[in-house]
C-alpha cells in the first residue's frame, strides 16, 4: 500500500471488514483476531481531550504497547473488562504499557467522569468522537478493544466481550516481549 | 488495488456499518406500520406502537435499573392529537452474563401505548410523528443508542 490514500483507508478497511465478517450470528464477539506482524495495519492517529482537558494523541504513546479500549458507560460487558484493565495497568506500567479508553458516550463528560470516579478506574480516559470512530472503522459494538505494538501498529483485535482476562493478558505480553 | 476499487471497496463496509444496528439488513428493533387512525374531536383514543427486537437481543426499558444504562423513550411532536400518556409495557427480567444482577428488558414482540386527546379544533386530517430512542446490548456487546422516527396518519370527524 503506497499511496496516502490507501494508507489512510487501509486501518478502517481491516477493522470494517472483521466486523462485517463476524456480522452474521446475535453474539458476533471475536476473539483476539491476531495480525501477524508483517500484515499489522497503522492505528490511526488521534487527539482527543482527557478528563483533566489535556489533548492527547495516540502517537504520543509511540514505543508503548497500548491496549486502546473504545467502551461506553451504558454499555455493560465492558464494565466486565475495565477491571481487567485497571490490573494490567498496574502490572505492566512499567514495562512501557499504557492502557488508553475512548469513551463514545453522546453525553459526554458529565457522565463519564462520575463513571470514572465511582468505578476507581487507574488508566487514561479520553472522549472519542465520530470521527474518531470512523477512522477505526464505525466502532458500532462495544467493547472494541485493540491491542497496538510498540511500533503504533494494530496486533489483536477484539470486538464484544471476550471471555477471558488471560487472553489479553497472554496478548499483552507477547507484545511486551517481541523484538 | 486501484483507487477506485479501494474506494467502492470502502463504501461498501463503511455504509454496512452506517446502518448502526441494522445486522444483515435487518434491524435490531422493527417498529410495525400504524394503520390510518379514525378520530373523533373532543374524545380520547389509545394508539399502540408494536415493536420487536430481535433475537439475541434486549433493549433497556423506559426505566432501567442502573443509573448509567440508556432508557427507551417515546416522544411525540406537537400535533394534532395531544399526548395524555405514555404507557410503556411492564419489562422482563433478564439475567446477563455482564451483570451481576438481572436487568430490566423488553425483549421479543412488545407494544408501547399512548393515550392521546382529539383537540376539538384539529382539522381534518394530520400526521403524528414521535422518535423512539433505545439502546440495545446482546450477551457479549451493546450497540450504540439509536432513534428512529415513527408516525401514524389520522382523519378526524
Amino acid at each position: 500500500m503506497s499511496s496516502p490514500r490507501l494508507r489512510v483507508l487501509a486501518p478502517a478497511l481491516s477493522i470494517a471488514a472483521l466486523t462485517f465478517l463476524t456480522a452474521c450470528s446475535p453474539e458476533r464477539n471475536v476473539e483476539a483476531a491476531d495480525t501477524a506482524k508483517a500484515g499489522r495495519t497503522a492505528a490511526p492517529d488521534f487527539a482527543l481531550k482527557d478528563a483533566n482537558g489535556a489533548t492527547v494523541k495516540l502517537s504520543d504513546y509511540r514505543g508503548k504497547v497500548v491496549l486502546l479500549d473504545f467502551w461506553a458507560t451504558w454499555c455493560g460487558p465492558c464494565k466486565i473488562e475495565i477491571p481487567w484493565f485497571m490490573e494490567f495497568e498496574q502490572t505492566y506500567k512499567d514495562r512501557k504499557f499504557s492502557v488508553v479508553g475512548v469513551s463514545m458516550d453522546d453525553d459526554g463528560w458529565s457522565v463519564v467522569k462520575p463513571y470514572i470516579e465511582q468505578h476507581k478506574i487507574n488508566y487514561r480516559i479520553l472522549l472519542g468522537n465520530d470521527d474518531v470512530g470512523r477512522r477505526y472503522g464505525g466502532v458500532d459494538s462495544l467493547p472494541t478493544t485493540m491491542l497496538i505494538d510498540r511500533s503504533g501498529h494494530i496486533a489483536f483485535t477484539h470486538v464484544g466481550l471476550s471471555t477471558s482476562k488471560s487472553g489479553f493478558q497472554n496478548e499483552i505480553t507477547s507484545l511486551l516481549n517481541a523484538r | 488495488m486501484p483507487a477506485r476499487s479501494t474506494g467502492a471497496l470502502a463504501l461498501f463496509f463503511l455504509s454496512f456499518l452506517a446502518a448502526g444496528q441494522d445486522r444483515g439488513g435487518m434491524s435490531v428493533l422493527s417498529i410495525a406500520p400504524v394503520p390510518k387512525v379514525h378520530a373523533q374531536r373532543g374524545k380520547e383514543l389509545t394508539q399502540k406502537l408494536e415493536a420487536e427486537v430481535q433475537p439475541g437481543f434486549h433493549v433497556n426499558s423506559n426505566a432501567p435499573d442502573d443509573e448509567f444504562l440508556i432508557p427507551l423513550k417515546l416522544t411525540w411532536n406537537k400535533g394534532p392529537l395531544e399526548v395524555l400518556e405514555i404507557v410503556y409495557p411492564k419489562p422482563t427480567r433478564e439475567k446477563y452474563s455482564f451483570s451481576d444482577k438481572p436487568l430490566a428488558v423488553f425483549t421479543g414482540k412488545f407494544e408501547i401505548a399512548t393515550r392521546f386527546r382529539v383537540s376539538s379544533a384539529a382539522g381534518d386530517m394530520g400526521v403524528m410523528t414521535g422518535k423512539l430512542r433505545y439502546q440495545a446490548c446482546n450477551n457479549k456487546e451493546c450497540l450504540q443508542p439509536k432513534t428512529v422516527n415513527v408516525q401514524f396518519s389520522l382523519d378526524v370527524r
